[in-house]
């Protein structure tokens, strides 16, 4: 079977699993994000988090043949760097988004350095749930085969979403987000609060590195994040800081991303490499309408740089 | 929480002393404040009252001097050791965290906290708590919502729900209205007089501590100048503890007002975005004569800052006008050049200076490209300009190591000298002032009235915005009030009267 079979319904079916297939490294960059961001700090530093994730899990995966240990790898490279980010914008003058810059070309290039000799070897994917399998049509059960990942990240999303109103780590994190003052007076130290949050920030960024090279695209190459992490970025800000608004605007970022591929499948042969830039240009989009020179946005944390 | 039933401690401090290497913040300060009164301390900036009660909450180590508590000796390490003996402090800047609401910033502030929060019994343990509290508040709202003196109560409530039975209130009313902050201290003294609570209240408004407090102690330069009972000391007394025997400039007799003076400043149907986006403010008409101060009275947050910064072109309007003299006037260096007109905005040193250049540069910022007969010049003249700030240091004494000096090294006051020297230089036909006085010494204070005053009366038109009710009845020809992003009340100052005032800034009518 082709895809002319099913006709245009391909599109939007190949946009859902796009979606769902592309969003995975977005929402737990973006919810790791949201964490940060929550606790009063921008961590940049996430897209070279993300590449040395997926370089470290893809590496871990291939010498072990373990795949969950490939993830977990990825996942303590992240918290390393978050935690290398935390500590050093406790400094006194030290600009959290200028550390951000230099640890993401730092992680990157840490990554290809590294990563050289992991480009020709084939890693053990991470397992997907087969969803599709009630239906016959190939392009249905591609659709939705369903990484375990996103799932867990779907999951995630509403556990933090609850853990910001009703646990005390969540409501702390609001706090030193939102006047280190207060937090002081509370007797918190709100760098030790930031240098935890931007830990487990980059330790769910590191994940999402290993869902690139673990399971889409599936391999380690220099060109894996295609600035997927600076993208979460704008997301959060996008989401309003809230992880439920991270995981819709993760999924929408996925449609967008999967919109050139979709359209190419339908046999579009020409500009659909226009549609290759959606993400970006929704990115640029998401910026400029969530921006004005007169207001201060809604929901932000205060403590913010970006905000303050 | 289940102590907050506890009667309240007496505090004593004796021969309390701090000293930050060769200065001597606290001079052996000895005050006595008995279980359930309501005790006031009184100082200028800078006396020591805030190192006194940070001693005393453990923020600081005395170098030396006791503590006592209920008449025993204590060793107060840290602020935990200070709320572990029950003593609490409110500060004069919130401490509550805006995004959270109410029950949120109650409960997240106490000692233990659960690791997952069981929301139904919480709200259920609060309800209970508060019904046995003066005050009456929403707590499902965000604290960002509420209003200023709601948040005020909430921060003594928050001391009371964390068992505290001894309070120190840092200028608890500096932004209350004069209604609200009647309220507040009002039921504070119901509870001293209950027995429930003891209360030292840091104050330098007089009125409050002849209505409320039964004791006061008054500091200056780290001493003790002065201690007893409120009922026997008039005001004369207080500030002569207070300021000791330093001049303080008089404040010129007011010229008396030309009702048919030129129409200097006239806004028009005025509207402007606030900085939330959501809601906008609106002028309608507002025109301020020649030779009068128009003060515009409100609560921080309804539009005064916007207003301002809409007549210093720093933020765009949607629709309206705003004329200087009968030209349009969009806030350009050219068009206030032209038309003579200065801006004194609020926080000086971050509105209206660049803090790491020197004092001499920032004096000259409005005169610094212009040659001796105001033609541009387009080589800058180094030493004229050292010249020009010199003359005007000198003129408006700036204390100031040097010149050269960066202004951010400078005290409060004095950044708002050199500031009022720079544009209270040179032809003045209106001037635009946002909360002059905030924060400075009574003696600055006295100056820097004296010197917008003498503006008035050389003729400039003044338009005074202030969060400070009685600077407004001293200096104000007319008076408005500014509820809500727009201006709700006229009155002229022979007639204003503080409580209708206070009724408008509070937006009850």
């Amino acid at each position: 079977m082709d895809a002319t079979e099913i006709g245009l319904w391909g599109v939007p079916l190949a946009i859902l699993g796009g979606a769902i297939r592309v969003s995975t490294p977005f929402i737990f960059v973006s919810l790791g994000e949201a964490i940060t961001e929550r606790s009063g700090r921008i961590n940049l530093g996430l897209e070279g988090t993300l590449v040395f994730g997926a370089m470290t899990a893809y590496a871990v995966a291939v010498m072990t043949n373990s795949p969950w240990l490939g993830l977990l790898a990825a996942a303590f490279a992240g918290l390393f760097f978050g935690l290398f980010h935390g500590w050093i914008c406790k400094f006194r003058g030290v600009n959290d988004i200028a550390i951000g810059i230099a640890l993401m070309l730092f992680g990157s290039g840490l990554a290809f350095f590294f990563g050289k000799p992991f480009i020709k070897p084939k890693a053990p994917n991470l397992p997907a749930i087969p969803f599709g399998g009630w239906s016959d049509i190939p392009q249905v059960q591609a659709a939705l085969d369903v990484n375990v990942l996103f799932l867990i990240g779907a999951v995630l999303s509403v556990i933090l979403w609850w853990a910001f109103r009703n646990t005390r780590a969540g409501l702390i994190v609001r706090v030193v987000g939102d006047s280190s003052d207060a937090a002081r007076a509370m007797g918190l130290n709100p760098d030790t609060v930031r240098l935890l949050a931007t830990g487990v920030g980059g330790a769910l960024a590191g994940i999402g590195g290993a869902y690139l090279s673990l399971y889409y695209p599936g391999s380690w190459t220099e060109r894996i994040s295609s600035g997927q992490g600076l993208m979460a970025v704008a997301l959060v800000i996008f989401a309003r800081w809230n992880p439920l608004g991270c995981f819709a605007a993760a999924l929408l970022f996925g449609g967008a991303g999967a919109l050139g591929p979709a359209l190419q499948s339908v046999g579009v042969t020409q500009g659909y490499y226009l549609f290759y830039a959606a993400p970006y240009i929704l990115t640029l989009i998401i910026m400029i309408v969530t921006s004005s020179p007169t207001r201060t946005l809604a929901g932000a944390p205060g403590e913010l740089s970006i905000t303050k | 929480m289940s102590d907050s039933v506890r009667k309240a401690v007496g505090v004593e401090t004796i021969g309390m002393t701090m000293r930050f290497g060769g200065f001597t913040a606290l001079d052996a300060v000895s005050v006595k404040v008995p279980a359930g009164s309501f005790h006031a301390l009184l100082g200028e900036n800078g006396a020591g009252k805030s190192t006194l009660v940070k001693c005393m909450m453990g923020f600081y180590h005395p170098t030396s001097g006791d503590m006592l508590v209920d008449g025993r000796e204590v060793a107060i390490a840290s602020p935990r050791d200070a709320s572990a003996l029950g003593l609490g402090m409110v500060y004069q800047h919130f401490t509550l965290v805006p995004s959270l609401t109410g029950a949120e910033n109650l409960v997240i502030s106490r000692e233990k906290v659960p690791g997952i929060i069981d929301w139904r019994k919480e709200r259920s343990d609060l309800a209970v708590f508060m019904e046995r509290m003066p005050f009456k508040l929403p707590l499902d709202v965000k604290v960002a919502e509420l209003a200023a003196g709601e948040k005020q109560k909430l921060e003594i409530i928050k001391q009371l729900y964390l068992g505290r039975s001894f309070l120190v209130l840092d200028e608890p009313t500096s932004v209350l209205t004069p209604g609200e902050a009647q309220e507040v201290l009002g039921l504070v003294r119901d509870m001293t007089k209950a027995g429930d609570l003891t209360v030292l209240m840091i104050s330098h408004k007089f009125h409050e501590v002849t209505a409320f407090a039964d004791d006061v102690s008054v500091l200056r330069k780290g001493k003790l100048t002065g201690t007893g009972r409120v009922a026997d000391l008039d005001h004369k007394a207080m500030a002569a503890m207070m300021i000791g025997d330093q001049p303080i400039a008089a404040l010129d007799s007011r010229a008396a007002p030309k009702p048919d003076a030129e129409i200097v400043l006239k806004v028009r149907s005025l509207k402007a975005p606030d900085r939330t986006g959501l809601k906008s403010i609106r002028i309608e008409d507002l025109g301020v004569r020649s030779g009068e101060i128009v003060g515009i009275a409100g609560i921080s947050g309804n539009g005064q800052k916007e207003f301002l910064e809409v007549l210093a072109g720093q933020r765009p309007r949607e629709a309206g006008e705003v004329l200087v003299r009968g030209a349009t006037y969009a806030a350009t260096r050219a068009e206030a050049r032209a038309l003579n007109v200065r801006l004194i905005p609020e926080e000086p040193l971050k509105n209206a200076c660049a803090p790491k250049m020197t004092v001499a540069e920032n004096i000259s910022f409005r005169t610094f490209d212009m040659d001796g007969n105001g033609r541009p010049v387009s080589w800058i003249n180094a030493s004229a300009i050292r010249a020009f700030s010199a003359r005007l240091v000198e003129q408006f004494k700036v204390k100031t190591a040097s010149l050269s000096s960066p202004i951010a090294s400078l005290s409060g006051g004095n950044v708002q000298r050199a500031v009022l020297a720079r544009e209270l230089t040179g032809g003045v036909d209106l001037l635009i002032v946002s909360n002059p006085c905030f924060g400075l010494d009574f003696s600055a204070v006295a100056e820097i009235r004296a010197r917008i005053m003498k503006a008035r009366n050389a003729g400039a038109a003044v338009l005074l915005m202030s969060e400070d009710l009685d600077e407004l009845l001293e200096l104000s020809d007319r008076i408005f009030v500014m509820s809500d992003g727009a201006l709700v009340y006229e009155t002229p100052i022979a007639q204003a009267s503080v409580q209708t005032i206070g009724e408008h800034m509070a937006g009850h009518h």
